[in-house]
């Protein structure tokens, strides 16, 4: 059995406002935007600040505030779409400056908002294969390098940050069931085209997406209503799935987090797969989308907060790029 | 779904517009509140109302309510 042992997370310094927005976007009402989005500010990493030093800064902060020694940790799984290199992983370079021992293990895995779930999914097989017994779980993001300045939209809603889960035999959480999905067919809808092998040299090049936004090849970009349609066909039967897999039903759920996409759309889903608005969290309004980070910071703040407690069982899920989606039961 | 329930329906997407403004006959993208978060409402609504998925593009080339209305009810 895995559980979920410790949980936290760092934000970086910087903050952009609704109002820092408007001003450089005078012509667009941000407020209203930002009411629909449900973000009000969010946190950017530094020019020289990477995914991997904001992981750094997240584990850190896990190890003191739990008491935790980095030489208890044996393996490191690190989430990000933003490595620090080509190569090296970022994982490895984790393992020397946060003191892990050589004989860790250590790899970085590539997902997005679906990220926080297949690490605990990876986590939990480590552990149940006797590879690792304590797996320190790191999600970290910087979109907003990805994001075009005059993309307004993106930069409203996604937010830097990182967070930090130590998966051990024992703990406060125990991982349960999951049901995991992909669909690459889907990988356009969400993409950053250029700087990868296919297309190593930036393109420069822009269009208008049948929906009449700009898609900027060299910038991260999102067709909106494809992966709003994707998202309500895909949640519903993700929901049954994982239910039936862990014996259990939607009304014995006590709460459930879902990556924190933006509030507009999770209210939508919230409605489509009829959970009670008391028992969804919905809070993204200082930190906005951190992509793969959003369902472990939900989970400390609802924990700091006094919303879980022992014995009630939490439902997570994930669902955006790749296209990739997943989820899980957790019982406290 | 009749064409007046879907105009009944249709009011409640819109937060600022007055409903009494709302009739078969609106260009719904010319309203003053009508945004790109807009689309995504009337997606929303086609899914859990129609069990449909329409896309943005579909949305823009309708121009009244009522095309909205015949195109949804049409789509596959």
């Amino acid at each position: 059995m895995a559980f979920i042992k410790a949980i936290s997370y760092y934000l970086p310094e910087r903050v952009v406002t609704n109002e820092d927005l408007v001003r450089e976007f005078p012509e667009w009402s941000v407020d209203k935007v930002g009411a629909k989005v449900g973000v009000s500010q969010r946190h950017l990493a530094g020019p020289d600040e990477t995914a991997g030093d904001l992981a750094e800064k997240a584990a850190r902060r896990l190890f003191e505030e739990y008491g935790i020694d980095p030489s208890e940790i044996d393996f490191i799984l690190l989430c990000t779409q933003s490595p620090d290199y080509f190569l090296p992983t970022t994982a490895c370079v984790l393992q020397d400056r946060l003191g892990i021992p050589t004989s860790a293990g250590a790899l970085d895995y590539d997902l997005g908002c679906s990220g926080c779930i297949y690490g605990l999914a990876l986590a939990k097989g480590l552990i149940a294969g006797g590879i690792a017994s304590n797996v320190l779980l790191l999600t970290a993001e910087t979109y907003n390098k990805y994001i075009h300045p005059s993309d307004k939209g993106n930069r409203a809603i996604f937010g830097d940050g990182a967070a930090a889960c130590l998966v051990s035999k024992d703990g406060f959480a125990e991982i349960g069931e999951f049901a995991l999905g992909t669909d690459g067919s889907g990988a356009q809808d969400l993409i950053v085209k250029t700087g990868g092998a296919r297309q190593p040299a930036a393109s420069g090049r822009e269009s208008v997406d049948e929906d009449g936004h700009v898609n900027r090849e060299d910038f991260l970009y999102m067709n909106g209503g494809k992966i709003f349609n994707f998202t309500l066909d895909v949640v519903p039967a993700l929901l049954d799935t994982v239910l039936s897999r862990n014996d259990t039903a939607g009304d014995r759920v006590d709460y459930y987090i879902f990556h924190q996409a933006n509030k507009f759309m999770l209210n939508t889903i919230r409605k489509v797969c009829a959970i009670p608005k008391e028992k969804f969290y919905l809070d993204l309004e200082q930190v906005g989308n951190t992509v793969s980070s959003t369902v472990l910071i939900g989970l400390k703040d609802c924990m700091d907060k006094g919303i879980i407690t022992p014995g009630q069982q939490v439902l997570l899920a994930g669902f955006g790029v790749g296209l990739s989606w997943g989820a899980t039961l957790l019982r406290f | 779904m009749t064409l007046e329930e879907f105009i009944t329906a249709f009011a409640d997407l819109l937060d600022e517009t007055d409903p009494a403004e709302i009739n078969a006959g609106t260009y719904f993208q010319e309203l003053d509140e009508w945004s790109s978060l807009s689309n995504l409402s009337v997606i929303a609504f086609v899914k859990t109302e129609y069990g449909k998925s329409i896309t943005v593009k579909e949305i823009r080339a309708c121009e009244t309510i009522e095309d909205l209305y015949n195109f949804v009810e049409n789509a596959g």
